[in-house]
């Protein structure tokens, strides 16, 4: 956790950002961008065009040896080692409990060499237990969330923003591939990943400091594209669209991925033991308590996380996200309900602040861009 | 930001302009800016009894709930219908078309601030 009585440290971009008159807000100790202008204008340039996001808050691990394949199986719930080199991985990392301590996506650099990403608020407790967990094998953990810069490109025209700014033959990079290239002459790691629900770039930039050099040349080259910078805000009403989950609200340390649904990312098939493994397995057999499932309001008001949902009038489980979706035109929500609740039938309630809403069962995600 | 000169304002920044005892209510672009996009404006009843500070109404942006204060006392007589359709307007009209209600007010409102006063009071959350 952050510590509250320090100010929130600044991104390389800082400056940028002041100068764009963006409304900088303290998330997880950092002084990030909310938005710059229209929130809702930001996430439909991001569906329609592209968007220029600053996540430097997020932390980045290496590890690196001979042994970095099998320390990575034995920390996470993944099967890491049977990444090829220019892969990704979503995955996560759990507690003994089978708790999620965070969701990451771990890049594989080289045969013996990881880039692990992980949420801003949590690089502290990653970090630690990848040190610890690694400390049997031949591999060095080295937490280098400070030297790096984070700038995502994300929508349907990011492809041709970056195309003539970057030495990589775009067409060869797969969703969840990254490898090393140079966008505006800096070199960087250059990921086809996001958390947007649309096609786009992650730029690893290190050392940090190069980051506005590769955002000016962005925006220069992106603005007749319609390429915007866009802000947290927009940020949580796409991923939420794209039925992607948030750490501290869709996953905390108290469920399991089993629990949250996302059970896939748990590899038992892998040799050796891994931490979790033991309480995931009794997870995986047991019957799940819970579901994650969409809500769309036939109403106008927005739903907020943390509100009961009601069938017929009884309590089947809570929001954990909330927002009014700009591209659905009404409030969405994702929600946890009873494992074995039946949700094809009976009439669905949230309670907003007393006021029982009405709101339609929707599959997750909420959008689906077309291929 | 514009603070226009010939209207009221409260430090939990409504506006008010008050004509033939009908005081009409509204948010300060300074506090439209402050939210954020205006997705959704839950308006008082028509009819019902306000007291200078009681709540209001709500106004709900993409990441907030704000509570609405009468910043008069009187009775409620008419609801701005069209933020229903379009609260967005409070964005782009905090002053003229975002108007949230009208109250007949039952004494003359006290203690306003002033446009100049105002400003010096966002000047200081800035």
């Amino acid at each position: 956790m952050s510590d509250p009585t320090s100010a929130p440290r600044i991104t390389a971009l800082h400056k940028v950002h002041e100068e764009a008159g963006a409304t900088l807000v303290d998330f997880a100790g950092w002084l990030m961008p909310l938005r710059y202008s229209s929130e809702t204008a930001e996430h439909t340039a991001v569906r329609e065009a592209a968007g220029l996001f600053d996540l430097s808050h997020m932390g980045e691990i290496r590890l690196t040896g001979p042994q970095a394949a099998e320390a990575l199986d034995h920390a996470l719930v993944g099967f890491l080692s049977k990444v090829k080199v220019g892969r990704a991985r979503y995955t996560m990392i759990t507690a003994e409990d089978g708790g999620v301590l965070d969701d990451l996506i771990v890049y594989r650099l080289a045969e013996d060499e990881y880039l692990v990403v992980a949420n801003a608020a949590n690089v502290p407790v990653v970090a630690s237990a990848l040190a610890e967990r690694a400390a049997g094998f031949d591999v060095e953990v080295a937490d280098e969330s400070a030297a790096y810069s984070l700038i995502a490109i994300q929508g349907p025209r990011a492809v041709e923003i970056l195309a003539p700014l970057t030495d990589a033959d775009l067409d060869e990079i797969r969703y969840y591939a990254g490898y090393e290239h140079t966008v505006a002459g800096v070199p960087v790691l250059l990921a086809r990943t996001g958390y947007t629900g649309e096609d786009g770039f992650e730029i690893f930039v290190k050392p940090a400091d190069k980051a506005p050099e590769i955002w000016a040349a962005l925006m220069a080259e992106g603005a007749p594209h319609g390429l915007v910078p866009a802000g947290l805000s927009s940020r949580d009403t796409l991923r939420m669209e794209a039925g992607m989950p948030l750490y501290g609200q869709e996953l905390t340390s108290e469920l399991t991925p089993f629990d949250a649904g996302l059970g896939r990312v748990v590899k038992f098939d892998k040799t050796g033991d891994f931490v979790g493994r033991a309480a995931l397995e009794e997870a995986s057999r047991t019957s799940r308590e819970r579901r994650l499932i969409g809500l769309a309001s036939r109403g106008r008001r927005p739903l907020r996380k943390g509100q009961d949902v009601l069938r017929d009038g009884a309590v089947v489980g809570v929001t954990t996200s909330g927002a009014p979706s700009p591209t659905l035109g009404r409030p969405i929500a994702m929600a946890y309900v009873d494992g074995d609740l039946d949700t094809a039938t009976g009439s669905f309630t949230v309670d907003v602040r007393g006021r029982g809403e009405e709101v339609d069962v929707v599959e997750l995600p909420f959008y689906k861009r077309q291929p | 930001m514009s603070v226009p000169t010939e209207l009221g304002y409260t430090a939990k920044h409504e506006w008010v302009a008050v004509e033939d005892g009908i005081a009409t209510v509204g948010i300060t672009a300074f506090a439209a800016e402050a939210l954020g996009d205006i997705v959704y404006v839950e308006s008082p009843e028509v009819g019902s009894e306000v007291a200078a500070g009681d709540t209001a109404g709500e106004v709900e942006s993409t990441k907030s709930v704000s509570d609405i204060y009468s910043p008069v006392s009187g009775e409620i007589v008419e609801v701005n219908a069209a933020l229903e359709d379009a609260p967005e307007t409070i964005n782009s009209a905090p002053f003229e078309g975002g108007w949230l209600f009208k109250v007949r007010i039952s004494e003359e409102p006290a203690n306003l601030l002033s446009a100049e006063e105002y400003t010096k009071l966002t000047e200081g959350e800035n």
